[in-house]
């Protein structure tokens, strides 16, 4: 191995690499790549495509999904995962609406689609880290028990009669072409940002994602961390309910239907390794934004929904297939 | 007769002259470790050979070259005098050979009949798995061996493991296996199962079977064994008939050895009590210990793999619990509910398994490093590059660590470079009690004396250390004094005062003097 140094030099430098070469060569400069070949191919095949009000309107396809995906970006690096996140949008969707009919104002409303996003996500982490129960088998059981309660309590009603108040949040702007829901997701991008990558409990996540037994023997708290990342989904996931019941001004128990798959598409998408240990929050935004991109231009083309989501079926399988087919190519060219 | 049959020596007395299985001048090396080297051993038909040796003597490396799943880098293999090549564990499998484990590696979810003639089970005539006849054979050789209680049709998983070892030797029968190997089979076994283990291998004996018999008991190897054959170090140290052989004479040869390793001087000042441990016990673990570790000392923990050791150490580290006793540090009892507990109060627990519990192979050396510092490198929780790569640059250099750079991933490192990156991420903890556990076990003689060198330097500083090792010569040459253990109870402490080697194996495997 060309690794091992001689005998003599004693000195070990912090980093051999050449920052450049690496960030040209990395998962996040194929995903720019990507990004720019469709952007241009929508803006041949649609003369709709290239207007400031086509492309804001096109932000609304992913960021609902994208806010859960970077707390879901977390949650996988640590090695876990959350199915349930659309069974809990469905949940506090109906929880609000349910709200509504007692005339509660849209500041409790909010406040009550985040607490339950919350509680479920709770929920979820005590099951997985006090019962040790596999994160897939916890939260396959919570989607059906969450969306179910919301058909309990809705069947085929739907809860309408928003207040006028609540519709900012899915369908107002902060500025110009920006929507407050563009703005919030840019934001709590940041925070995930740093969460992961510049603090403490980031690292950990990695630790763990990599090796849970060395972590904890580390003394990280292992659990702990776990339970933090399934109320962060929760948490997101509840955000994300306000802003679509916002968006559509109803509530179906159908609401939100097979999210958990786009979101997860999106983080291994974005370079999250499926298996844990490895992603950036920067690879998951640049995957939001490519299915963003990819949703809105086959809409533009007026291809049907059922064919689109072929197209997210073939997205994800090579979107697994893919990183691996690339880190075998990188370790050929290193 | 081959030309490969002169190597073999005859002895006198021995019912059957000529060994069914024949090794000579077999040699196997793993990156930085020579595991055997220029071994040989025969078996004889029905006569049963115990391997003894202690722990990575090389015994388990060379059942998997028996068993086609290493393949050696020199030497011959002959069964009945004719040289085979055993490629696969099929290969063997076909020679006649098989082995029975620890732990059998049976298939739980299967059933008794199925586990007996899994790969060769009677077909019918299109070609399936006749049933009918394959419950019927396995009940006949189950009677055969006496084990009629056994349903051909219960499941693997419903047995215990006596009876798995029934299973296991079942299928050895229907396979017509003439070389069957038992490794440890007895480590899992109550007095009584070992006693129909012991009728099971005197039926293989009369069958004519060849037996390797791998125990670190003495009473089990006298009792059941025709002739031993004694590894060190890698290498045949001795062989012969057990009839005239004392205990003594093994241990001799098990434990007497050129001293080809140095050890540095280690003069710290031994000073007050720090680490008070007293009636720790577990469940099933351990019980009862109690010892007390001073500043500047390196205290030895020596016994057999399964005495308890490490569950101890992991106990005192906040790894697992306990069932009863106290932790004291400077003579106040602490409570260490976690690693994290432990970590805070300076105990910290550098543990056997480096891959799975030492090192976090995906991160960078530097983070590894950092990673139980953090609270202390970092700014109110946020990272601080700069102080994480001081702290990794300060520990890894003064442990004389190889790497091209500290954000080279720790995976890419040899075994004895991970080892020291796990001991630098402790020790840069500022620990007042370090407890390695088999510190240099499969590392290259290099790192070890890097290691040893560097224990005794933390003793220097007035760190207190406590090493569990099986290796005899490293227990000898760097221990202050000697804690023994034996089936989870502390069974001598010795002070390291012209402290020989033998006193030490005696006490680990129960033999009075």
């Amino acid at each position: 191995m060309s690794t091992i140094q001689p005998t003599q030099a004693r000195h070990i430098p912090d980093r051999l690499d050449r920052p450049l070469r690496s960030a040209l060569l990395g998962w996040e400069a194929l995903l720019v790549a990507v990004a720019v070949a469709i952007f241009i191919i929508n803006s041949f095949a649609s003369p709709y495509f290239l207007d400031v009000w086509s492309l804001s309107d096109l932000t609304f396809n992913f960021t609902e999904k994208a806010l859960i995906a970077l707390a879901m970006a977390l949650l996988i690096i640590a090695g876990e995962i959350d199915l349930s996140v659309a069974a809990i949008i469905a949940l506090a969707s109906t929880l609000m609406g349910m709200a509504v009919q007692f005339g509660f104002s849209t500041p409790a409303l909010v406040g009550i689609g985040i607490c339950v996003g919350l509680a479920c996500g709770v929920f979820n982490g005590l099951l997985v880290t006090r019962l040790g129960l596999p994160s897939i088998v916890v939260t396959i059981s919570t989607m059906s028990l969450f969306r179910g309660i919301a058909f309990i309590i809705l069947g085929d009603q739907a809860y309408k009669g928003y207040p006028a108040s609540f519709a900012f949040f899915g369908q107002g702007y902060v500025w110009w072409v920006v929507s407050f829901e563009l703005a919030l997701f840019l934001a709590a991008a940041v925070v995930y940002y740093v969460l992961l990558h510049r603090t403490n409990f980031g690292r950990y996540v990695f630790a763990i994602g990599n090796n849970p037994v060395a972590a904890q023997f580390s003394g990280v708290r292992v659990d702990r961390i776990k339970l933090v990342l399934f109320c962060l989904t929760g948490l997101m996931s509840g955000i994300a309910a306000v802003l679509i019941t916002s968006r559509l001004g109803s509530t179906r128990p159908s609401i939100a239907q097979g999210y958990e798959l786009e979101v997860i598409t999106m983080v291994v998408l974005g370079g999250v390794s499926i298996l844990g240990g490895s992603g950036s929050i920067a690879g998951v935004v640049l995957a939001a934004l490519i299915m963003g991109l990819v949703t809105f231009g086959l809409g533009l083309l007026n291809v049907p929904g059922i064919v689109m989501s072929i197209f997210v079926g073939l997205l994800l399988i090579l979107v697994i297939a893919l990183p691996l087919v690339w880190r075998r190519f990188m370790r050929k060219a290193a | 007769m081959d030309a490969k049959a002169k190597s073999i020596r005859t002895d006198e007395g021995a019912a059957v002259s000529q060994p069914l299985l024949t090794l000579s001048g077999i040699a196997k090396s793993f990156p930085g470790v020579r595991a055997l080297r220029d071994v040989s051993l025969s078996l004889y038909p029905g006569q049963v050979t115990a391997l003894i040796g202690e722990n990575g003597a090389g015994k388990s490396t060379l059942v998997k070259i028996l068993t086609g799943i290493y393949q050696p880098d020199a030497g011959d293999i002959s069964v009945a005098g004719t040289s085979v090549s055993l490629p696969s564990a099929h290969a063997a499998f076909e020679h006649g050979i098989t082995a029975i484990h620890q732990e059998t590696v049976l298939f739980d979810e299967l059933s008794v009949a199925e586990n007996i003639f899994l790969g060769h089970a009677p077909r019918t005539r299109f070609g399936t798995i006749d049933w009918k006849t394959m419950r019927a054979q396995a009940r006949e050789v189950l009677e055969t061996l006496g084990a009629g209680h056994i349903d051909a049709d219960a499941r693997l998983k419903d047995l215990g493991i006596a009876n798995k070892h029934l299973v296991a030797v079942g299928r050895a029968m229907s396979i017509d296996a003439q070389i069957v190997i038992m490794d440890e089979p007895t480590a899992a076994l109550s007095a009584k199962e070992i006693e129909e283990l012991f009728l099971l291998i005197e039926f293989l004996k009369n069958e004519g079977k060849a037996v390797l018999f791998i125990s670190h008991k003495f009473d089990e190897i006298y009792r059941i064994a025709d002739r031993y054959t004694v590894f060190r170090d890698g290498e045949m140290v001795g062989e012969g008939l057990i009839p005239g052989t004392s205990q003594g004479d093994l241990v001799k040869l098990m434990v007497g050895r050129s001293v080809d390793q140095i050890f540095p001087k280690h003069k710290a000042e031994i000073g007050p009590t720090v680490l008070e441990v007293s009636d720790l016990s577990h469940p099933t673990e351990f019980d009862g210990i109690g010892f007390e570790l001073r500043r500047g000392e390196i205290l030895g923990f020596y016994g057999l793999v399964g005495a308890g050791r490490s569950e101890v150490m992991q106990a005192v580290a906040g790894i697992t619990r306990t069932s009863r006793g106290t932790i004291a540090l400077d003579g106040n009892v602490i409570s260490v509910r976690s690693t994290a507990d432990a970590v805070e109060r300076g105990i910290v627990y550098v543990p056997e398994e480096r891959g799975k519990q030492g090192v976090v192979i995906g991160l960078p050396i530097f983070q590894n490093v950092s990673l139980p510092s953090l609270k202390r490198t970092s700014g109110s929780g946020f990272l601080r590059l700069a102080n994480e790569f001081a702290l990794a640059r300060e520990y890894t250099e003064r442990l004389d660590l190889r790497a091209s750079s500290l954000s080279q991933d720790v995976g890419t490192l040899s075994g004895g470079n991970q080892q020291k990156v796990v001991i630098a991420k402790w020790l840069a903890t500022a620990p007042r009690v370090i407890i390695l556990d088999e510190p240099t076990k499969g590392i290259d003689i290099g790192s070890k004396a890097a290691v040893h060198g560097f224990m005794a330097e933390l003793v220097a500083e007035g760190l207190s250390v406590i090493m569990v090792s099986s290796e005899l010569p490293e227990i000898l040459g760097m221990s202050d004094r000697v804690v023994v253990m034996r089936e989870g109870r502390i069974a001598a402490v010795y002070d390291n005062n012209g402290l020989n080697a033998e006193t030490l194996v005696r006490a680990a495997a129960g033999i009075a003097e």
